[in-house]
């Protein structure tokens, strides 16, 4: 399946999904390189614009500064959530080895 | 201020990282405490549980700002972004930080020595989860699996970003020393490497002066002030050696040994992590308004580098003995013993000389030392009633078990020598040692401290080494 | 079809009890639910309970609160403490939430009684309740046709009968749409208005909770209950919940309402026929109409399939097996979290994770998430600038009514043609409502939309109120 006409290429979208560490398929490579260019051709009409002198807009209604007081709230009882976790072991998360340090 | 070799230069940037010492964390009510039991204090927004939402915590942006005041930055509205990237200890799998409108920039820090370190900036962030590796030797290489704590997740950190204008590790650990005292004196923070409540990385290159700057490489696992300063000497001419053999320096993340004395390899740095970075809907734009401003500002208190000037202003041109000094006496925050000796009409020299070694020996003990007895002890001392091994002395037993120093003087048989008693025992030793009698007769001033040995040993360390070598001198 | 206003006041003076109201809407869902699949989770032991402590606190003369003893479903993106909470997707199948959403305590505070949880397109991500990991939702009134989405299962409930009212949650209109399609009376409130606490995200900036009614006033009652400052929700809005109730019959009379043609045109012909009529009908209760184009309004769904998306795929990274959900094991914890996730996600929502991840990542965040950003404050501006001219401004809800399943599933960029109405509300963070008005093809409902500035839901609910006594329902 051609994607020459696509702005998205299949190793764009190999990356990205690497990035969202999902994996997919061959065919779902092929499939969302052409899908997900379909929506950025359609973002080209945003494109064309000059939006230089505009400000992305944070909250629409423009509210600042709402924060809490330091005071400590009761915490969740462990067995609340670690009775839902996938591995549990000394009341810790336990997950298979790690390969890399962090970012 | 370098030696490095044919003409290299470093260049050194530090990241600081401290945790605040608020008492819940930055975007919830759970408790900001080190050593509970594991996932203890989590909740659904800091264990990152769907549907959660996070509220910034205030106190935790008023002492962001008093960072940001004692390192001379500007405050400017900021927002919060997130920082996305897969990571076990992350429990949302994102980092709330804030990344091109921080908190606090544009800053710097005089150091002790004259230079002068630029801050680039100083933002808020949350800290991440603890892990725990099983198997292997306990490190990540080699573990089979990991547990995670997420205690941590969430606790408030600021980031202290420093520009590339330290030239030496020995500047790099006089700069990470003066920062963990400003912001332990800011009331901002512990400062406990050990603990991990302050990290450090390292970023440096090499170049030949007046070059533009090299390649840099990121070193982490720095655990103390001596690891900062090693690491980065080693890493300097880790570098040198590499380039001065016609290679490369590669990009990357390396880890400090302090068991080996070397650097190594973490992770390149080939393709840079695409963190994403976009603003936090969930989280509104934070603008400290100007009142609130200075208010911060108008309580904070005074700075390590102030407080030493204070100090170092009550003695008549300082030496740079005395000046060390001084600032082991800031840095252990005892200063104030100096401060009443003086306003008692005591001797400044003195009192900082007790305080920087009697009192530095024991901080806990001296924390709780009666300043009046301090005092009282330095100015016996001063006046002759004590010899300096005496006043010694009755430090050590105040420091120890309190009390009164004249009480304990007594209780000793410290009393005064009478001058005639030191005049008999100064003749005796004329007698016994005429050749150095002559000599200092006839002008050799560097005896007078050979007789004030004999007299100290002759009299226990009784007797005042000032009226001694006035005894001398009377005879001369 | 009995409404939460009536069965409250019932409850309250002992003409009917809390039990048996639940019990009426246990039954039909037993009757009901395995043909239209609207609930995905009946929580009859504990509702039974909460009703029983109704009906207890009424005999022994407590006061109970403005709801008590009325059923109601909940979409099944929000949080509900040891209720199984899946968002219609596999990586959350089983798990139960240790935490409620605050509308839900709130909700339980007046004495309502939530009887399940109601199905959706998985993550809220869709228009037709098709992308669900456990079956579609049928609509009640023709099943061989959808419901509409997200909010599919929300709005097939109360057009069943099975709960007078229910909640949904609306990113790009996934309450309104619904709402539209299966004749129903659907509300997207003020951004910031109903705390999201407890919302399972899909786009932060843009989702907000609101109930699907068959009368106006559910929906004011539903809204006095729900909304108001949440301190756990950082962008909820500062004020307490506004007095709606008391208002709905206020009318128009005096109003300027504006008809916006990018808000209608290119709609089925008896959509474009409901929209007039109902302008008429606003006209002859003493609105004046003013026909008004917003030229920006077209460059919304571009914007709105680049924030929802890019938001969503970082909303969703916490899916990754380690603290909650059905974890794929694999060797090492990357491997782990691409198992897991490959595994629990469907396509849509992989799609749109992809989309968002593309559209933030570097080099293109300028190009696209940056300049939807943008975009974004355009749609700001011209309403305001509406705003200037009218009150309120009328439009279609959907460009036709509810369409068979499959018909719309092979191309992504159809299903989201759907939405083009809906979203500039949720870009501008502005309400608006979703009206049932007329009727169009195999007598399937139209629903008009109406439209109001930031905190104006007062006089969306009195001009709703106006078009609902015409379409002859209350």
């Amino acid at each position: 399946m051609s994607d020459s006409t696509s702005p998205l290429r299949r190793d764009d979208v190999a990356k990205v999904a690497r990035l969202a560490r999902l994996i997919l398929t061959d065919e779902e490579l092929d499939l969302f390189t052409v899908q997900l260019g379909q929506v950025l051709e359609h973002a080209n009409d945003m494109n064309a614009l000059n939006l230089a002198d505009v400000a992305p807009t944070a909250h629409p209604y423009g509210l600042t500064n709402v924060m809490r007081d330091d005071i400590i709230t009761p915490s969740l009882a462990p067995e609340s959530f670690l009775s839902q976790a996938p591995d549990v072991q000394d009341g810790r998360f336990a997950v298979p080895r790690i390969l890399g340090e962090a970012p | 201020m370098s030696q490095l070799p044919n003409g290299w230069e470093m260049v050194v940037g530090l990241e600081v990282h401290t945790e605040l010492l608020t008492k819940s964390k930055l975007f919830c009510g759970c408790e900001n405490h080190f050593g509970s039991e594991p996932n203890s204090n989590v909740c659904p927004v800091c264990l990152g549980l769907p549907g959660s939402l996070p509220v910034l915590n205030h106190e935790a942006v008023e002492l962001g700002m008093r960072i940001g005041m004692a390192l001379h930055c500007t405050i400017a509205p900021s927002t919060f972004h997130r920082k996305n990237y897969f990571y076990p200890d992350q429990s949302k799998d994102y980092q709330i930080s804030q990344y091109d409108l921080p908190l606090n920039s544009g800053g710097y820090l005089d150091l002790p020595d004259g230079s002068r370190v630029g801050i680039e900036r100083a933002h808020m962030e949350e800290d991440t989860g603890k892990t725990t590796h099983m198997g292997g030797s306990g490190r990540l290489a080699g573990a089979e699996r990991s547990l995670v704590d997420y205690n941590r997740c969430g606790v408030p950190l600021v980031e202290i970003v420093s520009a590339p204008d330290i030239r030496s590790a020995a500047q790099a650990r006089a700069y990470a020393a003066e920062l963990r005292g400003i912001l332990i004196a800011t009331g901002a923070s512990d400062g406990r490497m050990e603990e991990g409540s302050m990290r450090i990385d390292a970023n440096v290159s090499v170049r030949k002066t007046g070059e533009p700057f090299g390649t840099r490489c990121e070193i982490k696992n720095l655990n103390s002030l001596r690891s900062l300063q090693r690491a980065i000497d080693y890493e300097a001419l880790r570098q040198i050696d590499i380039l001065e053999e016609g290679g490369r320096i590669r990009q990357e993340t390396r880890h400090w040994d302090e068991t080996a004395g070397e650097t190594s390899t973490l992770r390149v740095k080939e393709d840079a992590e695409d963190y994403r970075y976009f603003r936090d809907p969930d989280l509104v734009d934070l603008a400290p308004s100007q009142e609130w401003q200075d208010a911060v500002r108008a309580a904070l208190p005074a700075m390590p580098a102030e407080r030493r000037a204070a100090v170092a202003a009550m003695v008549a041109s300082p030496t740079s003995a005395q000046l060390d000094a001084i600032e082991v006496v800031v840095d252990l925050g005892l200063e104030r013993f100096i401060h009443e000796t003086v306003a008692q009409g005591g001797d400044a020299a003195l009192a900082i000389s007790r305080v920087a070694n009697e009192l530095a020996s024991n901080v806990d003990q001296a924390q709780h030392l009666n300043v009046s007895a301090f005092v009282a002890t330095v100015k016996m001392e001063q006046s002759g009633a004590l010899s300096a091994t005496q006043a010694k002395e009755i430090l050590g037993v105040l420091m120890e078990s309190g009390g009164d120093p004249v009480a304990i003087a007594a209780a000793k048989g410290y009393e005064q020598m009478s001058s005639d008693s030191l005049g008999a025992i100064v003749e005796e030793l004329i007698t016994a040692n005429p050749d150095e009698w002559g000599r200092y007769r006839d002008g050799d001033d560097k005896l007078a401290g050979f007789f004030t040995g004999l007299v100290m040993k002759a009299t226990q360390g009784k007797a005042n080494g000032k009226a001694v070598v006035a005894e001398l001198q009377a005879r001369r | 079809m009995t409404t939460a206003v009536s069965i409250a006041h019932d409850v309250a003076t002992g003409a009917t009890t809390a039990s048996a109201a639940l019990e009426s809407s246990l039954a039909t869902i037993a009757e009901r639910n395995g043909e239209i699949n609207a609930f995905l989770y009946v929580d009859t032991d504990r509702a039974r309970a909460m009703a029983a402590s109704v009906d207890e606190r009424i005999a022994a003369g407590e006061t109970v609160g403005p709801l008590a003893g009325v059923p109601i479903a909940i979409k099944d993106n929000m949080c509900q403490i040891d209720v199984p909470t899946t968002c219609s997707s596999k990586i959350l199948e089983g798990w139960r939430p240790p935490y409620n959403a605050t509308v839900i305590d709130r909700l339980v505070a007046a004495g309502a009684i939530p009887v399940g949880k109601t199905n959706l397109d998985e993550f809220a991500m869709g228009s037709s309740t098709e992308n669900s990991a456990f079956g579609a939702t049928r609509n009640p009134l023709d099943v061989s046709r959808v419901p509409g989405g997200s909010s599919g299962g929300s709005a097939a409930a109360v057009a069943a009968n099975m709960t007078p009212v229910s909640l949904g949650s609306d990113t790009g209109g996934s309450i309104r749409q619904p709402a539209a399609l299966c004749g129903l009376v659907g509300l997207k409130p003020t951004y910031g208005l109903v705390s999201r606490y407890g919302l399972i995200a899909f786009a932060s900036s843009l989702d907000q909770i609101g109930p699907f009614t068959t009368t106006v006033a559910d929906t004011a009652l539903l809204m006095e209950v729900m909304s108001g400052h949440d301190p756990m929700d950082s962008t909820s809005l500062p004020e307490p919940a506004p007095s709606l109730l008391a208002h709905v019959n206020e009318g128009v009379a005096g109003k300027r309402i504006g008809l916006v043609k990018e808000l209608y045109e290119g709609s089925d012909a008896e959509v474009l026929e409901s929209v007039r009529r109902a302008a008429e009908t606003l006209r002859e209760a003493g609105a004046t109409i003013v026909e008004l184009s917003m030229p920006e309004l077209s460059l919304g769904l571009s914007a709105y399939y680049l924030i929802a998306p890019a938001e969503a795929s970082s909303n969703l990274a916490r899916f990754d097996g380690v603290r909650f959900g059905n974890r794929v094991n694999a060797p090492d914890v990357t491997a782990m979290m691409e198992a897991t996730r490959t595994a629990g996600f469907g396509p849509e929502v992989k799609r749109r994770i992809m989309l968002g991840t593309y559209a933030l990542s570097a080099g293109y965040f300028d190009a696209y998430y940056g300049q939807a950003l943008k975009v974004r404050t355009l749609t700001i501006a011209a309403f305001q600038k509406a705003y200037a001219e009218v009150d309120l401004i009328l439009g279609a809800t959907t460009p036709g009514v509810a369409f068979p399943f499959g018909s719309k599933t092979k191309d992504p960029m159809a299903m989201y043609l759907n939405d083009v109405f809906t979203i500039p509300s949720n870009l501008a963070g502005d309400p608006a409502i979703s009206v049932p008005f007329g009727t169009g093809e195999a007598n399937l409902p139209i629903g008009v939309q109406l439209l109001g500035p930031g905190r104006s839901e007062r006089a969306l609910l009195a001009a709703a109120r106006v078009l609902e006594i015409a379409d002859g329902r209350a």
